[in-house]
């Protein structure tokens, strides 16, 4: 080990964290920009999925929680995009790289919402295990990471709360309404349980990672928290899980659960989800039609400058 | 496909009247004005500021993290510069 690695080393050890010109093995920053930039890309992607329902939702109430929530998808993807920035990579590169299929996003995102209770079922589940993964990444190795992470979660918190009680109101209103809430939970709840990822013995990143501490917590321990926190909010709202195995152990002090479809999960990280190509196209048309913006914003900001320098 | 990225800005924030300025993130804008306007929807959506500073990144100029140690010698050995280096009589008060 030389110098440089082993004054990295300590840094971890001490629990101090690693700043954006601090030496670093490549790996570790390799690492960070593939998990990074991911990240990024959910909160991008995400947005589709919701702001389908904006134009269409119910009240005004519910309108502005959503465009608020929305809203703040962006500014997260900003952050996160800042964040990966500072390791060396430039923006342009990120895109292309969600845009040409070699960065992936939560496969989450590639579920449709094919009714207005998928928004209320997004905002508890998706959002709330998105949470527990966030929380954990607060104490990440890598300083901008971490502070990123901080900002998030403290703006996160509302977007599970407009979630649930979007969903107190479903469960509490017609019969009809909460059949809605119930198929959303059905359709949701697995997707939700694989945003975690593999179990720890098939993931391939885990045990590096925490050993840089970039993650504190397992795949399945985190997995197991959200089944731990989540089902008294569904019996709370009389709504049941799908799972017929999911049965409290008094021993272990958990929820036992049934056995995730993996098979599903990688069909859908390879690209085979419901929802992949139209999100992948929906992006990328996004970033096309906007290049001209985009250039005339920096010809303008040219000419001002030529401007200035002649006076 | 164009690649040119809009510059990199550095966005400071005083919460509230009274505190320093203090670095909140970046992001990218093509002029100062954009920057700013960006830096209002972005940071500060939730009142967390009441004054903004940005600066395009390129601008900042920072000391070598790699150095530091010699950067940084000249104080690590003038204790004589802390209060505890002087001794004051145990029944003194106010001091």
């Amino acid at each position: 080990m030389d110098k440089f690695e082993q004054a990295f080393q300590n840094k971890l050890d001490n629990e101090e964290k690693i700043e954006p010109k601090d030496w670093m093995p490549e790996k570790y920053r390799k690492t960070l920009i593939r998990q990074i930039s991911q990240h990024a890309h959910s909160e991008i992607v995400g947005m589709l999925p919701e702001g389908n329902w904006i134009t269409r939702a119910p009240s005004m109430r519910r309108k502005i929680g959503l465009l608020a929530k929305v809203q703040d998808e962006a500014g997260h993807g900003l952050y996160l995009y800042s964040a990966a920035e500072t390791l060396g990579i430039d923006r342009a590169e990120l895109f292309d790289q969600l845009h040409s299929g070699i960065a992936k996003y939560s496969s989450i995102f590639n579920y449709p919402t094919i009714s207005w209770s998928d928004i209320g079922a997004i905002g508890w589940l998706v959002d709330g295990a998105a949470i527990m993964n966030q929380v954990m990444l607060t104490r990440a190795s890598y300083g901008p990471y971490a502070r990123a992470m901080v900002r998030i979660c403290k703006e996160e918190s509302f977007h599970q709360r407009q979630g649930y009680e979007m969903m107190v109101s479903l469960a509490n209103g017609t019969e009809e309404q909460k059949e809605m809430a119930q198929d959303s939970l059905n359709r949701w709840w697995w997707p939700s349980l694989m945003m975690f990822g593999p179990s720890n013995a098939e993931s391939t990143h885990s045990a590096q990672s925490m050993a840089w501490k970039i993650k504190r917590k397992s795949n399945d321990d985190l997995r197991q928290q959200f089944v731990d926190v989540t089902v008294p909010q569904a019996e709370y709202l009389g709504l049941k899980i799908p799972d017929d195995k999911l049965k409290w152990n008094e021993e272990r002090g958990h929820y036992d659960f049934g056995e995730i479809n993996w098979d599903e999960f990688w069909e859908v990280v390879k690209g085979n989800g419901p929802c992949n190509k139209e999100r992948l196209e929906t992006r990328v048309k996004a970033h096309e039609n906007g290049a001209w913006v985009r250039e005339a914003a920096m010809a303008y900001s040219e000419k001002l400058n030529t401007a200035v320098n002649h006076k | 496909m164009e690649k040119k990225n809009w510059p990199l800005w550095e966005v400071f924030l005083r919460s509230r009247s009274g505190l320093h300025h203090v670095h909140a993130g970046s992001l990218h804008a093509a002029d100062s004005e954009m920057a700013l306007n960006n830096a209002r929807d972005v940071y500060t959506r939730r009142n967390e500021g009441v004054s903004i500073w940005v600066i395009e990144s390129k601008n900042i100029i920072a000391n070598d993290p790699s150095e530091s140690e010699s950067f940084f010698e000249p104080a690590s050995d003038k204790i004589y510069r802390h209060p505890t280096f002087y001794e004051m009589p145990n029944e003194l008060k106010h001091i």
